[in-house]
């Protein structure tokens, strides 16, 4: 069992910022997300692309925000338990007890979430009878890679996870790569790559086409695909990867007990405290009068939410607002009281 | 004010009158359709807000950029009349838009 002051489920940019808050406020936060890297939506779904609101900063891209996020906490050394996914959060007394899906409990006055649209999730394959072959002979990712030796493999995808694994399971597997168009998504390298192995046999492309039907029992023997001029042919296949990104599920939040709006969770404005008092929510998760799913929105409402978690935690301390410029136990927290000045 | 009509998987249609300049994918959420998730709230990178554009429309109206081809690819069960309804603006030259929302968007 962790104890801690707070916890905060979601390292996306408002979850990292609110470690920052929480931080100089003299907090110890633990962080739960479900993917393997901090980021959230900015990582996960526009690295690279250009993000034009952020007060003072022209231009940066996802990736280049969630670095400087990370920069921005370093002092805290805050744990981050990664590949976790929060399934129970209950009542006990004054405290709140989260339960991970890896097996972690935390103990904690606070809980922060800063959960986005929900946990990412990979875009499994709309056909019913893949959810019997999934984790045995259909994989979202790639965990293990001897299990993928000596295989014939279809892997559906046009973009890069489709195309690498291609190049790199070629090496010991018959690939064929299906896409429903006849345009690819990869570095120019990559593509050129990909047209030599055509060439010497070893990757067989098929498009414009999209699976059809599986085939088989206990194991995969075949699949069908189907051309944009409804030609169904079939492939030799025992091993299915399916690359079409991640999607986000909302999962367990949805019953804790919290008043929701749709997918979103209510929150008053004052301190962006759920109907619970210790669960906040904060970021595109939370819904008051007015709410903008902006970053910047998302950086208020932690802001706000760190000053009653201070309280939470601190119950015998009286809080005291303080500016980063001039505080010194701020600088000593951010690691910057050097005898220099 | 375009009238756009949505018609669901299973055949049951719906037509609401939006106001210019709002896109299908918010004209669907403003007046609650089901069928369009639009989880990441209209900035094409999710692929949750998949409509099949009425063939006589499709050609009507303005062509996807590059970012939401690609984009659609992670759709399921995208088709040659599919578009990201995030990314299709109404004017009023548009009234009488049709669009299927697919089966499944998440």
């Amino acid at each position: 069992m962790i104890k801690t002051d707070a916890v905060i489920i979601g390292a996306g940019p408002v979850g990292l910022f609110a470690v920052h808050q929480l931080g100089i406020k003299g907090l110890k936060v633990e962080v739960i997300d479900n993917l393997d890297k901090a980021g959230g939506q900015c990582i996960e779904l526009y690295p690279d692309k250009p993000i034009y609101d952020i007060p003072a900063v022209p231009e940066c891209t996802g990736r280049e925000l969630t670095n400087n996020l990370i920069k921005q906490i370093s002092p805290f050394k805050t744990n981050f338990h990664f590949n976790q996914r929060v399934e129970e959060v209950f009542q006990d007394k004054d405290n709140w007890t989260i339960k991970t899906n890896g097996g972690k409990t935390f103990s904690t006055p606070n809980v922060i979430i800063a959960a986005g649209v929900g946990s990412f999730e990979p875009r499994k394959l709309i056909l019913k009878e893949a959810e019997k072959f999934e984790k045995k002979s259909i994989f979202y990712s790639v965990t293990n890679i001897n299990l993928l030796k000596n295989k014939n493999i279809s892997i559906f995808g046009g973009g890069d996870s489709a195309l690498d694994w291609a190049l790199e399971l070629s090496k010991t597997s018959k690939i064929t790569l299906i896409h429903r168009r006849n345009e690819f998504r990869g570095t120019p390298h990559t593509l050129e790559e990909i047209k030599k192995l055509e060439k010497s046999g070893r990757i067989s492309i098929k498009t414009p086409c999209q699976i059809h039907s599986i085939e088989g029992d206990s194991e995969i023997k075949s699949i069908e695909i189907k051309y944009d001029n409804e030609k169904i042919e079939k492939i030799k296949t025992d091993t299915i990867l399916s690359f079409f990104g991640l999607v986000m599920k909302l999962g367990p939040i949805a019953e804790w007990g919290l008043g929701m709006d749709k997918k979103t969770i209510l929150v008053n404005t004052d301190n962006f405290q759920t109907n619970k008092a210790g669960i906040f929510a904060a970021g595109d998760i939370c819904s008051y009068p007015g709410k903008l799913r902006l970053i910047l929105s998302g950086f208020h409402e932690v802001a706000l939410a760190s000053v009653e978690c201070f309280k939470r935690a601190r119950p015998d301390q009286k809080y005291r607002f303080e500016f980063t410029t001039g505080s010194k136990i701020i600088h000593e927290r951010l690691g910057k009281n050097k005898k220099s000045d | 004010m375009p009238k756009i009509t949505f018609i669901n998987s299973s055949g049951d249609s719906k037509t609401v009158e939006v106001e210019n300049g709002l896109t299908v994918m918010e004209a669907s959420v403003q007046n609650n359709i089901p069928g369009i998730t639009a989880d990441c709230g209209g900035s094409m990178c999710c692929a949750t807000c998949h409509v099949y554009v009425k063939e006589e429309w499709f050609n009507k109206i303005e062509k996807p950029e590059s970012g939401e081809i690609d984009m659609l690819d992670m759709a399921y069960e995208p088709k040659k009349n599919s578009r990201l309804s995030c990314q299709i603006i109404l004017t009023d030259n548009m009234d009488g838009l049709t669009v299927t929302t697919p089966e499944k968007q998440a």
